[in-house]
């Protein structure tokens, strides 16, 4: 077991140092190097200002030095400069860091209390009309853009009750059930999307497991109905389903980004966007870096939970 | 002479046999043919969209933000350019931009899965980490990343989109080629002398063929998604292409109250060609692979 996590932990490494090779070769691909786009504005440039400039930032040493430079202060969690806010990137990030996780964490919670059930009743009921229903039903969330999925909503909203979405964003500390409202319609237009996805693998999980031999006998036993389903084939359907909920939950920030633009929420994935938009290219950097991290590390534990969940798992000979 | 007539009544036996085919697939997998359907609409307004169109996609005009109604029948946008052909033409876009982007991910990866699966060691163990690596970050950022280092472009969107889905079909096709690997056909042939070359190409790939049109069809969803929102955020297919998630974009900051038409068709437009594709995908899944059926 514990060379197990061993590997485990140096191919995560291994990831996350090729994913920061990766991700520095492609901002040095970005057209225009961050001198030139500070100078843009001013529309003037002088030749030995500008090499001051690259001096300063270190953007005139070799890309080696550059590179090690970065994973250097990565590592250190110096985040650098946001050129556009004129501040460390890591203030610009810290008060963000919240409103990606609410909207992370509600999202997450609508689409197991959405997703879970429905797969169940799926399984149960399958191949009879309201199994076809419910799989249309999630099969729609897969297809809707979620951004789109937003925009309805908030047209219907605005037309059938004159509600306005609150355009500035309210902290839960200051009033939570304005924020709670805020947050409301885009946890649930994310979570609709995972929901499809758990309602997918809790239904056929569900189903293999519903044809197991203990399950018949259960049901031998006269025992009711409910409690069959939901008590003991449920529990040995969940396995898969937990995996795919950690995966999920790191994954989540893709449709994030989408949602907190539509929003006008000020989060960690919007930022991101923004940074993008503004070619701020050390944060883009920085960011996609630390997304790679809380994905690489979400993986890791689901796969060590997984060891914990199953006992039949044993990995140490693997 | 005697074999003549039984090869007509083989003939005639399997006319009306094929005829019913389909109708058998529609009674048992009505799913997956409503998605067929979706699908072939969605070609054919691809393929046929300037007969389809009523008017020029690109063309400004003074009617500006008509409502829909019997000259334009999905309404006009900011711009006075009439959506439903807009729409048209933009399936063209979806459709393009979503295919090229899936075959060339799927063959590009389902190469890389297949000689990493095939020859094993430490080509294997190399390609596998690499394609951790490309999956460490969600597909969208990843896209977002690439196009924002490419620069918006039809090209570089289909790049972008690609590189995505490369990982995912070299995962799929290297665990179909590893237990295909060991069939005892594949023993007999290389004891026969047959090369390593040879092998792969004739008697392995053909096998991956049902996992990866399964492949491509699930992904193809992906794709079309993926080019919508990097669209919709400006990074993706630029003017004065009608790409539907770039109408949304633009019809989403100022005019979806005085005008809903233009936010509730090209997003009415993405879900039922992402749907079709998705419903197909599944009933192809279900028939292509056993494994799964019925799940």
């Amino acid at each position: 077991m514990r060379t197990y996590i061993f590997k485990r932990l140096l191919i995560a490494g291994v990831t996350l140092l090729g994913m920061s090779l990766l991700l520095f070769v492609l901002m040095r691909l970005a057209p225009g190097n961050i001198t030139d786009i500070i100078f843009e504005s001013a529309g003037y440039v002088d030749e030995a200002d500008r090499h001051r400039l690259e001096a300063e930032l270190g953007i005139d040493r070799p890309l080696i030095v550059q590179y090690g430079r970065w994973l250097g202060d990565f590592v250190r969690g110096e985040l650098g400069k946001s050129y556009r806010y004129d501040l460390p990137a890591w203030q610009v990030i810290k008060p963000r860091l919240p409103v990606t996780l609410e909207l992370a964490v509600m999202a997450m919670g609508f689409s197991v209390l959405i997703g879970v059930p429905c797969g169940v009743i799926s399984a149960v009921r399958r191949g009879r009309p309201l199994d076809y229903a419910l799989r249309v039903l999630s099969l729609a969330g897969l297809s809707m853009p979620s951004f789109w999925l937003a925009m309805i909503v908030i047209l219907l909203l605005v037309r059938s009750m004159g509600w306005i979405p609150s355009m500035t964003y309210v902290s839960p500390f200051d009033d939570l059930r304005a924020n709670l409202a805020q947050f409301l319609l885009p946890a649930l237009a994310v979570g609709y999307r995972s929901s499809a996805l758990i309602m997918r693998i809790t239904r056929s999980t569900m189903l293999e497991v519903l044809r197991e031999d203990y399950i018949r006998t259960a049901w031998a036993k006269g025992q009711r109905g409910t409690l069959v389903v939901w008590r003991h084939a449920l529990k040995n359907a969940s396995l898969p389903v937990v995996t795919l909920i950690g995966i999920e939950f790191a994954f989540l920030i893709g449709g994030l980004v989408v949602t907190e633009t539509v929003f006008n929420l000020p989060g960690v994935a919007r930022y991101l966007v923004d940074a993008i938009q503004f070619r701020d290219y050390p944060i883009v950097q920085n960011l996609a870096m630390l997304i790679a991290v809380v994905v690489v590390f979400a993986n890791l534990t689901v796969d060590l939970l997984y060891t914990w969940l199953d006992p039949r798992i044993k990995y140490g000979s693997a | 002479m005697a074999t003549i007539p039984s090869v007509d009544i083989v003939i005639a036996a399997a006319r009306p046999r094929r005829a019913s085919a389909l109708g058998l697939f529609v009674r048992k997998n009505p799913l997956g043919a409503a998605g067929g359907l979706l699908v072939a609409v969605l070609l054919l307004a691809a393929l046929f969209a300037d007969v389809f169109a009523t008017h020029n996609p690109v063309r400004t005009s003074s009617h500006v933000l008509v409502a829909p109604g019997a000259d334009f029948w999905l309404g006009t946008d900011n711009l006075g350019r009439d959506l439903y052909s807009r729409v048209v033409h933009g399936a063209r876009i979806s459709l393009v931009v979503g295919l090229i982007s899936t075959l060339l991910g799927a063959v590009v990866g389902g190469l890389i899965g297949m000689v990493s699966g095939y020859v094993g060691g430490t080509t294997d163990l190399i390609a596998q980490r690499v394609m951790d690596i490309m999956q460490a970050l969600p597909i969208l950022v990843l896209a977002l990343v690439l196009a924002a280092a490419l620069g918006p472009s039809l090209t570089n969107t289909v790049i972008a989109i690609s590189v995505v889905i490369a990982p995912r079909a070299a995962r799929v096709v290297r665990a179909s080629v590893l237990a295909i690997r060991e069939f005892v056909y594949v023993e007999s042939a290389r004891a026969l002398g047959v090369s390593h070359a040879r092998v792969a190409w004739r008697h392995i790939l053909p096998n991956t063929f049902g996992p990866f049109i399964v492949l491509v069809t699930a992904q193809l969803g992906g794709a079309i998604l993926a080019e919508a929102a990097l669209s919709f955020l400006g990074l993706g297919v630029p003017e004065p292409y009608p790409s539907w998630g770039r109408m949304l974009s633009i019809a989403a900051a100022e005019y979806a109250q005085k005008a809903p038409w233009l936010v509730i068709y090209p997003g009415l437009a993405i879900s039922l060609a992402v749907f079709g594709t998705n419903l197909l995908g599944d009933a192809l899944r279900d028939s292509l692979d056993p494994r799964l059926r019925g799940s």
